[in-house]
């Protein structure tokens, strides 16, 4: 069975079909690419995979759960972390925080040991503490850990919230556009990342982007979308030679 | 020693540093000055109100600063504390002979009616954003106002009777009106004092301190941040709005129990509108967010009109002109430039250090 398994996804919003009869299957480990023009409607599937928008029709499913009509964070809690296209990270906070909110569900203490510094108190932020610097590790922020999040640069700001979104345990990772933005030098290295993380998390993921180079790197498989409809799946190779994908992305 | 170091550097243990170095040493200042009777009966008067307005604009400051979400209405939760407040000592005046005892009881009765009161405002207001949830605030935050103006409590051998809007019911011999309507609440003993206060100021920064450090803290701050992204992150927003908003509506209530018990006489009136703004106005001129900045925010500017007394009629036009210079000292490029050197301090070790590593 699929890890994630989509059946004809359809959204509406008013008179405007978003998506339409969508059916996608992600295997467990797999890394797969979500790509398409712009306007596509591909971070409104992300939007539905993760509770922000429910479908108007189809059905999501994530190792046979049910995912429609949940709430965002619970969905997070079933095990799909994601990022954004705009970043939003929690900009007041420090990059540090930033993980340790991502861990909120992780290490967990109550309301009582938060107002008086009691019980596991301690221990549990030591724990948060040392489990957030581990995750920092990865992306090389440790030395920034201190700083406000606003304060970095945008390359380790999209780092960041990988880190964060990482930091949830997640079994499904959603990447959206993580390349945007980035020269070609902090692509390769986003790159590299991703396959670390992958392995060393083993974690599933999907990602949308834009970026050829980085989409024919690395992915296994590639979804295309085109005006909310899928246009045609399979491997790199064989979707980029697809006549009908080159029209979608250059034109006639 | 070292790791206290370490503690006062970080920007959590400096914030709570400052904050309880200030509370402490005002008091020691205070209590010095009237010990030695260098304190004019105008300014003694004000010890305890001053307690109270800094405990209001720190747990204002919890729903504005560190929710982030608007709140006009926050002076009807002081009103349900200084009210219940009464009612508490009234009734165990005879059960508790201890004066200072029965003032805790009845600041832990006011701070959790307060707190139920934070649960009935908020279930339905924290489903709005932004403007819309303000102006519902202060809706609420006068229907409290009203509907304890049109409150009648008394107190007879038989027990507690309570009415709305007119008197219903007749007390027994040797009975007494705690709340009567309109006119509020008269002759009740005064209980409160400075230490009284001091100690409400400490536990309130102590706990609110706390919150804020740690993991319900951050979940707080990360709505404030990033609502979705807090989502995300599997955070239920909801719960953790409901929980500063009603945290806040609590501390609210005691510091109402406080400022109630400090007079003989107490009407609703005196919790409108004005005072929520009043309050709202320290917060914001003490920074969103920042606890220390609301303590001297809060005692500065309670003492001040009565301090601008002797100028008369130009009272609150220096208050008001005031107000608006520390307003533009908020937002003046002097202290921006002050932020940015700060920031720029992070951004150029940020490049020495990736210099070094490459």
């Amino acid at each position: 069975m699929a890890m994630l398994e989509v059946t004809s996804l359809g959204i509406s919003f008013g008179g405007l079909r978003a998506v339409d009869e969508l059916s996608m299957k992600i295997e467990e480990g797999g890394l797969v690419g979500l790509i398409g023009p712009n306007g596509a409607g591909k971070t409104t599937v992300f939007n539905m995979l993760t509770g922000v928008y429910r479908p108007t029709d189809g059905g999501i499913r994530l190792d046979g759960q049910n995912l429609i009509g949940k709430k965002p964070h619970d969905i997070c809690k079933m095990g799909v972390a994601r990022t954004f296209q705009n970043i939003r990270l929690f900009s007041k906070l420090t990059v540090l925080d930033n993980v340790k909110t991502g861990l909120h569900n992780e290490i967990t203490y109550s309301l009582a040991e938060s107002l008086f510094h009691v019980g596991s108190y301690r221990k549990k932020e030591r724990a948060m503490n040392e489990r957030a610097m581990e995750l920092l590790g990865v992306f090389g922020l440790e030395s920034v850990a201190d700083y406000q999040a606003a304060n970095l640069p945008y390359g380790k700001q999209r780092k960041l919230e990988i880190a964060r979104a990482l930091a949830t345990n997640p079994k499904l990772l959603l990447l959206d556009e993580p390349a945007a933005g980035m020269n070609p030098n902090e692509t390769a290295e986003l790159m590299e990342t991703i396959e670390v993380v992958r392995k060393r998390f083993g974690v599933t993921v999907l990602l949308i982007e834009h970026d050829m180079k980085l989409v024919s790197g690395i992915c296994e498989y590639l979804y295309v979308l085109n005006f909310g409809r899928l246009l045609a799946e399979g491997t790199p190779g064989e979707v980029l030679k697809n006549p009908e994908v080159v029209t979608a992305y250059l034109g006639e | 020693m070292k790791k206290f170091k370490k503690y006062a550097a970080s920007k959590a243990g400096r914030d709570t540093l400052l904050s309880f170095g200030i509370v402490i040493a005002g008091y020691i200042y205070l209590q010095v000055m009237v010990a030695t009777g260098n304190i004019s009966s105008l300014l003694e008067s004000l010890l305890v109100p001053i307690c109270a307005y800094v405990i209001m604009a720190v747990s204002l400051n919890l729903t504005v600063g560190i929710l982030g979400e608007l709140s006009l209405g926050h002076a009807g939760f002081m009103s349900v504390g200084a009210f219940a407040g009464v009612v508490t000592t009234t009734c165990l005046a005879e059960a508790i002979p201890s004066a200072p005892l029965r003032l805790a009881v009845a600041i832990l009765v006011g701070g959790i009616c307060a707190a139920v009161a934070g649960v009935i405002v908020g279930v339905p207001v924290l489903r709005l954003k932004g403007d819309y949830l303000a102006i519902v605030t202060l809706a609420f935050g006068e229907i409290i106002k009203n509907i304890i103006n049109v409150l009648y409590i008394g107190l007879d051998s038989t027990g507690l009777h309570f009415s709305l809007l007119e008197q219903r019911f007749e007390l027994a011999e040797g009975g007494e009106m705690i709340i009567n309507g309109p006119m509020g609440v008269s002759g009740v003993s005064r209980l409160s004092t400075l230490t009284t206060g001091f100690v409400l100021v400490l536990i309130t920064l102590f706990l609110i301190l706390n919150l804020i450090n740690s993991r319900a803290g951050r979940a707080i701050m990360s709505v404030r941040d990033n609502k979705i992204a807090a989502d995300s992150i599997g955070i239920s927003t909801t719960r953790y709005k409901l929980m500063a908003f009603v945290i806040s509506a609590a501390f609210a209530g005691m510091a109402g129990t406080l400022y109630g018990m400090n007079y003989t006489t107490i009407t609703a009136a005196k919790f409108d509108f004005n005072t929520s703004i009043l309050i709202l106005v320290f917060v914001v001129l003490g920074g969103l967010g920042n606890i220390w900045g609301s303590i001297i925010a809060a005692s500065l500017l309670t003492i001040l009109p009565e301090v601008l007394r002797e100028v008369g009629e130009y009272r609150m036009l220096i208050y008001a002109i005031l107000l608006i210079v520390m307003m533009l000292f908020n937002n003046s490029p002097l202290k921006a430039r002050l932020l940015e050197k700060r920031g720029m301090k992070q951004m150029s070790k940020l490049e020495k250090n990736g210099k070094e590593g490459a």
